[in-house]
């Protein structure tokens, strides 16, 4: 668009050109974005008003028992790690599971970074091990979902407390509503990272039949990685809610 | 974006020099991409949500002005909602008071004012070929028509449609054993909604990305038409607001179908208690109201935006403080973010908070009478033209205002008690949202008309069809602020059960009159609009002499818009009756080397750089 360079010099706003230098696809996916944050901003905020509606634990953290009197402490209730039965590592899978996706970000990074090279089996390579990633992450969330369902030992549970494991309306580790918002927001996010791998392979494809090469660009890889770090970040926000305070 | 261009430039090429190169009937009216169509769709479909949200608010106000009368008559069309005694059944009231919100707030105020303005004038408006993307936009209508069709189907449930008021407060909406209307109807009001928001997101998108992208040369946001401001700041509420509503929605289907207990606590029904605890029905309200206040101004700024452009054209003035106007809008944007609560004032919220929102929510008061002002001193001294769209821009005007200062009153913490849910609120939000944003749709198409179907609509008609329905509305409307301030709550059966409001009998009847009256002038308006589309005067290429883009184009804009080239803009939008000038406008595409009789002082250096160029 050459005869736009004229106005471009002097206002970059005045029109004929696409002045935040992006083009309409991906402004579109920043502000898909934007109002997804605000769909997680507004269950996070549901999960804080509810948390401290409830009391809280109070005592040492060798004394707490999982009771519906009180909000459970996370630690005590995210515990498991697949083949290491019975022995308490609070937070440790769960920090394994967020160590993988922030690492599928970074791949993420570098297959935007070979799109941009035009390199088109450096984007086959980085966009298959964001996937794996991905992949590997919804694993970890099924394993930890199922833990949580099927419930911990019940020695932590406190007198009175006789339900094991939890589903959306009852749970052993404390009161319903403490379940019911776990499964609803990693759940929602869940469903984000699952529509996410489904996204990103399908560009993967695209990139292996030749067909983005066809397009002279990859400006595709960069859209899906746009949503790729959104989740990634959401998931730093849901992983501090749920399992840090 | 230069893909796309050249792509329709070749189509255009190619519709201009064979013919036999037609698009089929359904790629052409069905699922058609051209940003004009699917504005024709939205109208259409609008119009026809209208007619029943309005057929259902008559059914009502036959129970409330006549309460004795025999509805036997209606057994044909309600079935066995009318009960043995003559009477609709005192459920069923419910149900039509909640469709009716919910139908008229988001099927015709939201969908079909902002889905047929928006995809028509934006593309038009800032000189674009169509919407950025126009399968996105394809979609955003055919989303908003399946929701449509799954509240229309739960009209016909045995349990009848959601009863719960447009707001669907949890734990009545939550809890079917509460009413039948939170029964199988309520499950489809919220999937109806869930297709509505992804609509209004797809759209909403669509519309931002294209007003920032795809303006013409010259067209900077500062010569943008007051219209597409007012649009582009809608769809930026709708997109920080509705995901809010979905996240609400969605906790509410998973209390409602999966056992959660995220709104409900401590609840009993028939003396037995419900196993749900530790939720809080005062947390829906905050999530609603997030989106709920956003909402009513995604509904009025369309309309006050419309009114600029048509004031301005009409009384050959600029608008009178182009940037206030703007800069208002930004403000009732913002502000509309941070005063929800004031709609929850009586929800035993800390009176301390209370008054932070009381503040809040008055303040907004100020941008809104900078935009009443604004208009009033356009029209001052103007060389007013009474046509039929600026008929109903001034009716716009003076509803927002008489509905606006009832909102001060409103808006006071303490005076809320006494007014909370009663009719003195459905007196307020009628006038200042209902009224004015359907007038503004009104004066909305009797403007475009001609561009949208290259015909005139009959303007005598018109003017009866204005003074009818403005007569009206202020008819109906204003004595329910007398039945307010004397306490009646909304959302009864019936006024008759209470001694206190017996002597608000006649004025009852005399509301319901009106209402009836009013709704049966709009079918004038449906004879010319649906007559004028095929035997209307044909228009000439720009009937009101008006200044902006979408008047350069032929009388029949095909898809593309331009023929040629897209026109390039030199000034703003608002040249009328320039000191100086020739005619008393000066279209947008006239260069300032070419009005040197006009050019004020600032204006001359511009000239002089456009001439070198
Ligand atoms: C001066 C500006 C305004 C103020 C101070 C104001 C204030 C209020 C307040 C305090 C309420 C809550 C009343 C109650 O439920 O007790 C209310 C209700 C309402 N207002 Fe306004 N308002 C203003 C302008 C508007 C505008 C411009 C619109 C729409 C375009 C609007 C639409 C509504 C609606 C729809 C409701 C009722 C919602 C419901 O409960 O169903 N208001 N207003
Ligand atoms: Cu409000």
């Amino acid at each position: 668009m050459a005869h736009s360079t004229a106005i471009e010099s002097n206002n970059i706003w005045g029109g004929g050109v696409a002045p935040m230098k992006a083009s309409y696809g991906k402004l579109m996916m920043w502000f898909f974005l934007l109002s997804d944050a605000f769909t997680f901003s507004a269950l996070l905020i549901t999960y804080g008003l509810i948390r401290y509606s409830h009391p809280a634990f109070e005592g040492t953290i060798d004394e707490f028992a999982f009771s519906q009197e009180y909000w459970p402490i996370p630690e005590m209730v995210f515990e498991g790690f697949p083949f290491l039965h019975g022995i308490h590592l609070p937070l440790v899978f769960v920090g394994l599971m967020t160590f993988i996706l922030i690492l599928s970000s970074v791949t993420m990074v570098l297959a935007v970074e070979a799109g941009q090279r035009m390199d088109r089996k450096g984007v086959e390579k980085w966009m298959l091990w964001t996937i794996l990633g991905g992949l590997t992450f919804l694993g970890c969330q099924a394993w930890e979902w199922t833990h949580f369902i099927v419930g911990a030992d019940t020695a932590n549970n406190a007198a009175g407390n006789t339900f094991m494991g939890a589903n959306l309306s009852m749970n052993q580790y404390g009161p319903p509503n403490f379940a019911a918002l776990f499964f609803f927001i990693t759940g929602f996010h869940g469903f984000h990272v699952f529509t996410g791998v489904v996204l990103n392979f399908i560009i993967f494809y695209q990139a292996v039949v030749g067909k983005l090469e066809r397009t002279g660009h990859y400006e595709m890889v960069e859209k899906v990685g746009l949503y790729w770090h959104f989740v990634d970040l959401v998931w730093v926000f849901v992983f501090t809610f749920f399992y840090l305070i | 974006m230069s893909v796309a261009d050249i792509q329709i430039e070749k189509d255009l090429h190619h519709d201009g020099h064979d013919d036999h190169h037609e698009q089929s009937f359904i790629s052409k009216y069905i699922f058609s991409t051209d940003h004009k169509t699917i504005a024709k769709q939205f109208l259409i479909t609008g119009i026809f949500w209208a007619l029943i949200g309005g057929g259902l608010s008559v059914i009502f106000r036959l129970q409330l002005g006549f309460p004795d009368m025999e509805l036997y008559w209606l057994k044909p069309l309600l079935g066995k909602w009318i009960t043995a005694e003559g009477k609709i059944d005192s459920e069923f009231y419910l149900a039509l008071v909640t469709m009716h919100g919910t139908i008229m707030v988001f099927f015709v105020l939201t969908a079909g004012l902002s889905g047929t303005f928006a995809n028509f004038l934006i593309p038009l408006q800032i000189g674009a070929r169509d919407m950025a993307s126009g399968f996105m936009n394809m979609l955003s209508y055919w989303f908003f028509f399946v929701s449509g069709v799954i509240m229309f189907i739960s009209f016909f449930l045995e349990t009848g449609p959601a009863s719960g008021g447009w707001t669907v407060y949890p734990p009545l909406s939550a809890l079917p054993q509460a009413i039948q209307g939170s029964g199988a109807g309520m499950t489809m009001w919220l999937v109806s909604m869930v297709f509505f928001i992804a609509s209004t997101l797809l759209g909403g998108i669509n519309y931002i990305t294209t007003i920032i992208n795809m303006r013409t040369e010259g067209m900077s946001f500062t010569r943008l038409p007051l219209t597409v401001w007012a649009l582009f700041l809608t769809a930026i509420l709708g997109l920080l607001s509705f995901p809010v509503l979905v996240a609400a929605a969605l906790l509410l289907v998973f209390d409602r179908s999966f056992g959660t207990s995220f709104y409900l606590s401590d609840i009993y029904i028939g003396g037995e208690a419900l196993p749900h605890i530790g939720g809080s029905p005062i947390l829906y309200q905050h999530l609603f109201w997030f989106l709920g206040h956003p909402e009513v101004y995604i509904v009025i700024l369309p309309a006050l935006g419309i009114t600029s452009e048509i004031i301005s054209t009409n009384s050959r003035k600029p608008i009178f403080g182009y940037r206030a106007m703007i800069g208002s809008m930004l403000a009732i944007g913002f502000l509309s973010f941070i005063v929800w609560a004031h709609h929850m004032f009586v929800t035993g919220l800390n009176p301390f908070l209370g008054s932070i929102f009381m503040f809040l929510t008055l303040i907004i008061a100020v941008p809104s009478a900078v935009k009443a002002f604004n208009y009033i001193t356009t029209l001052w001294r103007g060389n007013i033209k009474f046509t039929t769209a600026m008929l109903f821009s001034i009716g716009l005007v003076s509803f927002f205002i008489s509905g606006g200062l009832t909102g001060i009153f409103l808006g006071n913490s303490a005076l809320d008690i006494n007014l909370h849910d009663t009719y003195f609120v459905v007196a307020h939000f009628h006038l200042v949202m209902g009224s004015a944003a359907f007038f503004g749709m009104l004066a909305g198409v009797y403007h475009w008309f001609p561009k949208m179907f290259g015909r005139m609509m009959d303007e005598r008609l018109g003017s009866i069809h204005f003074w009818l329905t403005f007569v009206g509305v202020y008819l109906v409307f204003f004595p329910l602020h007398y039945i307010g301030i004397a306490g009646f709550p909304r959302r009864y059966y019936s006024f008759t059960s209470f001694d206190a409001f017996q002597t608000f009998t006649d004025l009852n009847s005399f509301v319901s009159i009106a209402a009836a009256l009013t709704f049966f002038a709009q079918f004038i308006f449906l004879f010319n609009f649906f007559y004028s589309i095929f035997a209307g005067r044909k228009a000439s290429l720009n009937p009101w002499k008006s200044n902006t883009l979408e008047w350069t184009t032929p009388r029949l804009p095909g898809h593309g818009n331009w023929p040629g080239a897209i026109p390039k803009v030199f000034r703003w939008a608002y040249d009328y009756s320039k000191p100086g000038a020739k005619d008393d406008f000066i279209p947008q595409t006239v260069p300032l080397s070419e009005t040197p009789e006009s050019n004020l002082p600032n204006e001359v250096e511009e000239a002089k750089a456009e001439a070198k160029k």
